[in-house]
């Protein structure tokens, strides 16, 4: 009865249970430290400045909609939203345009020198990109670059390729000689296997690259601060960070800002963390 | 052929690169062919090379030259100072606590972060219903931008923030603190609040970790009669071994350069005072705004220096087993 039970509620051969109590207490607890913080932060929003002077740990009496309306409405939320997309998006591109040519070349022609390459990309992952921050404003400067969208997204689409390289080369290694030599006898060049059989069979991997250098754009704040002084440039980082440190006593308005600046990062992973979760497996299993 | 192993094969990838396949004969067709193929190779990784090398590798050779001058920022530098700024820095007692503050943050991250990372990986891992969800819980802090998690805690930690008001509330008023301005308490509380914000990170490694763990194994350690703490202790554990390495790598590279949360969280004055500054706030308080570009590139350059011993260190002796796996692995 009780095999048979299990066996009819078994989805993919692993039958879930209802765990011991300890397991949910446990998981509840882990659950809590998350995402109490940020759930005050959401609902502070919903309070007048006074309420939360009052009484800081209070429930919002009555719930007020005006502090979220005026971010919606009077800052510059929507333009920051903009650029922190735009870069984002374009820092996407570029890395998974230059990440997947590279990684091909380095998972599939065999040359002297590949493995030399290969290293020399993956030392970027040894030391951290930051540190190299005072220069590049400095060469970003010389150039007239500074203030522009590109300040932002060349740099980051180069701090980027070296994870990218790591994840994707394995991965189009794996992709059967056979359906390489089957292109050749077919015609096709090595160019042509790459835009006809690589691409469409390493989409997975690909939109993994292409959400991990999009969150990492889209929550960058050092580089912005430096190479975007011009206020109509500003990304939501800077935003936030700049809202919150020029209305120091609009405590809710502060609080509605942040949220609404979490809403894109929480609702892009609550649908892509599959992704990046597979993407990572990836990179530890290989 | 190629590695197995990627991530764990930072440095071994310079290991007896495989010889091309020499043509047995020159033919014309031959030629042409491996002509093609070197346009083909040159073609397709220049740019992501060019790129690289101009913001990534460029910049910290011009930092290393920056760091000998004297230098406001305006003009070729021409004032040449020899080493002096990286004397200055070291004589520096703020500094020094920068110094500090990061080797705080660097053990303190791996000693915390590990062991809870580890407990909620193992709990998480666990087949109960609405474990998804939890998953998808426990990862939030790490989703979410640095600056807004900074300001989120400066708002919740700050003298009449919520903690203090909400510890009064529950009777626990002597023990309400300066959290972040305490100039000995304010290092520990950024500890937290990184903690708080990357201990994800871990789980998700972790969690990836677990799931190559041959479901298999654990089936015929219960056979066997093994415990579940059994079965983690002794399977599950040291299978892990490499992410945790790799995971322990990674954490302590962003340690060393840990800039946003520090400069959103806590305030200017207590950071000019050293009690919350790290290497890279210091450097950008310095070189940016305080426009001592020298300067800033000097401490920029320790930043590197420092940051890539450690890692070649961590390399050799602790990721060792692990390139040594994955180039065995691929010797035939």
């Amino acid at each position: 009865m009780t095999a048979n039970a299990m066996q009819s509620s078994s989805v993919n051969r692993r039958p879930f249970t209802w765990s011991s109590p300890l397991t949910y207490a446990l998981a509840l607890a882990v659950a809590a430290v998350s995402i109490t913080p940020v759930v005050y932060v959401i609902i502070g929003g919903f309070r007048t400045t006074p309420q939360i002077v009052a009484d800081p740990a209070g429930l919002p009496s009555p719930w007020v909609w005006d502090n979220y309306a005026r971010v919606l409405t009077q800052s510059n939320f929507w333009q920051q939203t903009f650029n922190s997309g735009v870069i984002a998006l374009g820092t996407t591109l570029g890395v998974v345009l230059l990440g997947v040519s590279a990684a091909f070349v380095l998972a599939r022609y065999t040359f002297r020198g590949r493995e030399v390459l290969y290293t020399f990309f993956t030392l970027g992952l040894l030391f951290p990109a930051g540190a190299a921050i005072l220069p590049l404003y400095l060469m970003l400067r010389d150039l007239n670059l500074i203030n522009s969208y590109y300040a932002v997204i060349l740099p980051q689409v180069a701090f980027q390729l070296p994870l990218t390289v790591v994840i994707l080369r394995p991965f189009l290694s794996a992709i059967p000689r056979e359906l390489e030599d089957a292109a050749a006898i077919d015609g096709t060049g090595r160019i042509g296997f790459l835009w006809r059989i690589v691409l469409p069979l390493s989409r997975p991997a690909l939109v993994t690259v292409g959400i991990l250098a999009f969150v990492a754009s889209w929550n960058a704040f050092l580089l912005p601060l430096l190479v975007l002084g011009d206020a109509s440039l500003h990304t939501l980082p800077l935003g936030v960070q700049n809202f919150s440190s020029q209305y120091t006593s609009d405590t809710a308005g502060i609080l509605a800002f942040t949220s609404l600046a979490m809403l894109p990062a929480l609702l892009f992973f609550t649908f892509a963390e599959k992704q990046i979760v597979g993407g990572l497996q990836g990179a530890v299993k290989g | 052929m190629t590695s197995t192993n990627p991530t764990l094969d930072l440095a071994g990838g310079a290991t007896a690169p495989p010889a091309g396949r020499r043509p047995a004969r020159r033919s014309s067709y031959r030629a042409a062919e491996t002509r093609r193929k070197w346009y083909e190779i040159i073609g397709l990784t220049t740019p992501a090379v060019i790129v690289y090398v101009m913001f990534v590798l460029v910049p910290i050779g011009f930092a290393f030259y920056y760091s000998l001058f004297r230098w406001r920022g305006v003009g070729p530098p021409t004032d040449y100072v020899g080493f002096d700024n990286y004397v200055l820095a070291f004589q520096d007692p703020i500094f020094l606590d920068a110094l500090r503050n990061n080797a705080i943050i660097v053990f303190g991250s791996l000693l915390i972060q590990g062991p809870i990372a580890l407990g909620v990986a193992l709990l998480l891992n666990r087949n109960f219903r609405g474990r998804t969800l939890f998953r998808l819980l426990a990862f939030v802090p790490y989703v979410l931008a640095e600056v807004t998690v900074g300001i989120m805690w400066k708002l919740l930690l700050s003298d009449a923030g919520t903690l203090n008001a909400l510890m009064q509330a529950v009777g626990l008023g002597g023990l309400v603190q300066a959290w972040l301005a305490d100039l000995d308490i304010v290092i520990w509380t950024l500890l937290f609040v990184l903690t708080w914000k990357y201990v994800g990170f871990a789980i998700i490694l972790l969690l990836a970790g677990l799931s190559n763990v041959p479901q298999e194994l654990n089936e015929a350690a219960a056979i066997d009669g093994a415990s579940w703490w059994q079965t983690q202790r002794h399977i599950t554990l040291p299978l892990l071994g490499p992410t945790i390495r790799i995971w322990m790598f990674l954490s302590m590279i962003g340690s060393l350069q840990v800039f946003d949360i520090i400069w959103v969280t806590s305030v200017p004055a207590v950071r000019s005072l050293g009690a919350s500054a790290t290497m890279a706030t210091y450097m950008v308080d310095n070189g940016f705004f305080a426009r001592l570009w020298g300067y800033g590139n000097a401490v920029a350059v320790i930043l590197f220096v420092i940051s890539f011993v450690a890692a070649l260190i961590f390399q050799r002796f602790l990721l060792r087993r692990d390139i040594q796996g994955a180039v065995t692995g691929r010797a035939k």
